[in-house]
């Protein structure tokens, strides 16, 4: 359970083992409805972490109050020490259904945030085509979005989120409107984008197969209230080719723990 | 993440409907433009009704018409009140909408008399108005507005309180201020129903002018029509009507052009 | 919206609204504006007479009948432009040009072709409503999904079998949505009819009252109207939550 605020406040800092992100005792109830009960968690800089659950277990309430979106009805959560009462420059979220401006270019979205945030244009458009580059979109600064695919889309999503350098990043199943193979693809470049940016990465996710595959920890959440069911850490090597970590014995018997574990909570 | 986008077939824009081309498209087009025109000949030239010219008859009263001058100079009267009306309709429609759509306070106060006013055929009121205001310029402009107003203005609250869900939140996500959240998301994304009221505002804008010129006193238009009907000129009449309604037709058509052109940048290449 | 903490209900605001008219009808600001509750009373009194039943007879006969005819035709050619390109190339740039044309300029035509009374104003609500009857059904039936029309024809549905087992009642909701739009416009079809006709209907009553300037008389009247036009258009949405589910393919 959570540990009182007071302590929380006195407990001597040390910046290098400090969690970046601490969820307190956070609980969020929708008029009777109890999405998230008393969720203790905490996330350390430069891993990724999946929330991993079945629909309606509240992994994306939880992501959204971690993003100061939505506050929580109990608890708090701490970014860096500092406590969330909305969103902040050391966060940058991606959406499930991108959240693109159908108006802009993907120079002008990718160079969004940082717009917001006053960058000079010749330097925010230089930034977004770094990044645009860097998310293999390199020719399509000047397209609109609907003249992109799904997952180019998301790309673009990405992008914009990694142009303005937050310290966490929140992905909201980004994957998941997407087809399979360019899902794939996503996931194995996603790998090397948690071992090249030393961010640190939390993704909601319903598939077992995609939180195993890029996750240093699994949290996995119980529907109704949605509550810490248990965590796992798959000890995958992810230094070699990305192919072979589908065919790892780890990666199989960790796939099918999970599987045990969350087959209960299916109707 | 790089070449990755090379594995995605670039998606091409989604147009080209069922397959159908442009070209076959535009020959049925005109097709179907020659089959009415031709079928409103050949109903003038039957004698179906003594009151109903054929389509060449109106079409040489309408090139007279333009000729003399008589046309031209009624449009310029009937502009006056309709561009007045639908200006004031516009602004303040568009406005009380906005403020309607960001506003709880407002939306509690308005919404319910703009649904009213909206399902209401506010025309029954042209008769209050003229007695009020007479039957100058005033009442015909407010003709203008009581039809034009209420679908603009609830056309752009509905447009105001669509805005998805997640284009807010991605705006809050960055550290958009509120100001900046309603002049750079809200206000865009809501853009194409604004316009498609304003697009309905001033068709029903037209039928006001008429009206008013129908119902008042004969100016314009109405005055071409009328007079042409009493001293029984039926193709004059009937090409006063059909300049209108092309009139109005054309308005709309450009005010569509105008939205793309500022509002739509990636809807122009389409 | 909520004050202090209590939540008011949505139309609330109308008895704000209502209650600032009695003010301002009250404090006589102008002729045009009587107090409500004299417009309430003589409502009351002028229901009840013959020519009042008269001209709500005449009037609701021609607003049927005009409705009736828009849908009976609007909604047939709109599933055939839904479902034909060569219909929908003929059809579509005739029915985007009448479907925000200003029809009241067409109504002299109509009293030329028709004469001066109820044929024209039956004529002037089935031009009101029919076009956007056609354009929705359109839309509706262009958003029924493939695989719905290929699941009926695999299971040996012939065309006419499609026309009412699919077409109407997957595309109802827009449907639906097309005539309420259609009987909303037909209100104001037929009071721009009779206005212009001028010697039937409410139209005839509405000539009388405001030459004579009577006030009280004219708005009783027009609420009569509205609350008419406003229980049709609402009745109608209600009828299209119900079905909503039936497009439940296309959310």
């Amino acid at each position: 359970m959570s540990a009182p605020s007071t302590a929380t406040a006195t407990r001597p800092t040390a910046p290098s083992t400090r969690p970046i992100v601490e969820v307190r005792g956070v609980s969020k109830v929708y008029g009777k409805v109890r999405a998230l009960h008393a969720i203790d968690l905490e996330f350390e800089p430069g891993r990724l972490t999946s929330l991993l659950g079945p629909s309606g277990c509240g992994k994306t309430t939880l992501l959204k109050i971690i993003a100061g979106l939505i506050p929580p009805s109990e608890g708090e959560v701490r970014i860096q020490g500092r406590p969330v009462t909305g969103p902040g420059p050391e966060r940058a979220f991606v959406f499930q259904d991108f959240a693109l401006l159908p108006w802009a270019t993907v120079l002008k979205n990718v160079a969004f945030g940082l717009e917001l945030r006053g960058v000079p244009r010749a330097e925010r458009e230089e930034r977004a085509r770094h990044w645009i580059a860097e998310v293999g979109l390199a020719g399509f600064e000047q397209s609109y979005p609907h003249q992109l695919s799904g997952g180019m889309r998301q790309r673009v999503g990405l992008a914009r989120a990694l142009a303005v350098d937050a310290q966490v990043l929140l992905m909201d199943e980004p994957f998941s409107a997407v087809d399979e193979q360019t899902r794939r693809k996503f996931q194995e470049d996603l790998l090397g984008l948690v071992a090249r940016e030393k961010k640190t990465f939390l993704f909601v996710t319903h598939s077992i197969e995609e939180a195993v595959y890029l996750s240093d920890r699994i949290v996995l959440l119980s529907p109704r209230p949605g509550r810490v069911a248990g965590i796992v850490e798959p000890k995958i090597r992810r230094d070699g080719d990305p192919e072979r970590i589908r065919r790892d014995p780890v990666y199989l018997d960790t796939v099918e723990t999970i599987w045990r574990g969350l087959k209960g909570y299916v109707e | 993440m790089r070449s990755a986008a090379l594995d995605e077939p670039a998606a091409v824009p989604v147009e080209a409907e069922d397959g159908r081309t442009a070209l076959g498209g535009a020959a049925l087009r005109l097709l179907s433009v020659a089959i009415v025109l031709g079928l409103w000949e050949v109903a003038g030239r039957g004698g179906v009704n003594p009151a109903l010219p054929a389509f060449s008859e109106t079409a040489l009263a309408a090139l007279a018409m333009l000729a003399d001058g008589s046309l031209p100079a009624a449009f310029l009267v009937t502009l006056e009140p309709l561009v007045l009306g639908l200006a004031i309709s516009t602004l303040l429609g568009v406005g009380l909408g906005i403020a309607m759509g960001l506003w709880r306070p407002a939306e509690w106060l308005g919404v319910p008399v703009l649904v009213i006013l909206q399902a209401a055929p506010l025309a029954a009121l042209v008769p209050l108005l003229t007695f009020a205001y007479g039957i100058g310029l005033t009442s015909k402009t407010l003709v203008v507005c009581i039809m034009a107003l209420p679908v603009i203005v609830l056309n752009a609250y509905r447009a105001i309180r669509h805005t998805p869900q997640s284009l807010v939140e991605m705006g809050r996500v960055f550290l958009a201020s509120p100001r900046i959240i309603v002049l750079r998301i809200v206000l865009p994304a809501a853009s194409p129903v604004i316009f498609a009221g304003l697009r309905l505002g001033v068709a029903a804008g037209f039928i006001g002018a008429i009206l008013a010129e129908l119902l008042i006193t004969p100016t314009g238009i109405g005055d071409l029509v009328t007079y042409h009907q009493s001293v029984a000129d039926y193709p004059r009449m009937y090409a006063a009507i059909a300049a209108i309604v092309l009139a109005s037709a054309l308005t709309i058509g450009l005010l569509e052009r105008v939205e793309i052109r500022l509002f739509r940048p990636e809807r122009a290449g389409r | 919206m909520q004050v202090a903490g209590f939540r008011l209900p949505a139309s609330s605001s109308l008895l704000l609204w209502l209650l600032l008219w009695e003010l301002v009808g009250r404090a006589e600001v102008t002729i045009l504006l009587p107090p409500i509750t004299a417009i309430a009373a003589r409502l009351v009194e002028i229901v009840p007479t013959p020519s009042f039943a008269e001209a709500l007879a005449i009037t609701g006969q021609a607003f049927f009948l005009g409705n009736a005819i828009a849908i009976l035709v609007g909604v047939p050619v709109g599933v055939l432009m839904g479902r034909s390109r060569i219909a929908d190339e003929l059809l579509l740039p005739w029915v985007n040009l009448f479907v925000s044309a200003p029809l009241s300029a067409l109504v002299p035509v109509l009293m030329l072709l028709f004469g001066i009374g109820q044929t024209t104003i039956v004529t002037t609500v089935f031009l009101f409503a029919v076009w956007i009857i056609v354009l929705d059904t359109r839309a509706g039936v262009r958003g029924i999904p493939p695989s719905l029309l290929e699941m009926a024809r695999c299971y040996g549905a012939g065309p006419l079998q499609c026309f009412f087992k699919i077409h109407l009642l997957a595309a109802l909701p827009e449907i639906l949505t097309g005539i309420r739009m259609g009987v909303i416009r037909g209100v104001k079809g037929v009071v721009i009819g009779q206005l212009l006709v001028s010697v039937v209907g409410f139209g005839h009553l509405f000539e009388i009252y405001s030459s004579n300037f009577l006030m009280e008389h004219f708005w009783a009247l027009l609420f009569v109207l509205f609350a008419f036009a406003v229980l049709v258009a609402e009745g109608l949405a209600w009828l299209e939550r119900r079905v909503d589910y039936f497009a439940a393919a296309r959310h």
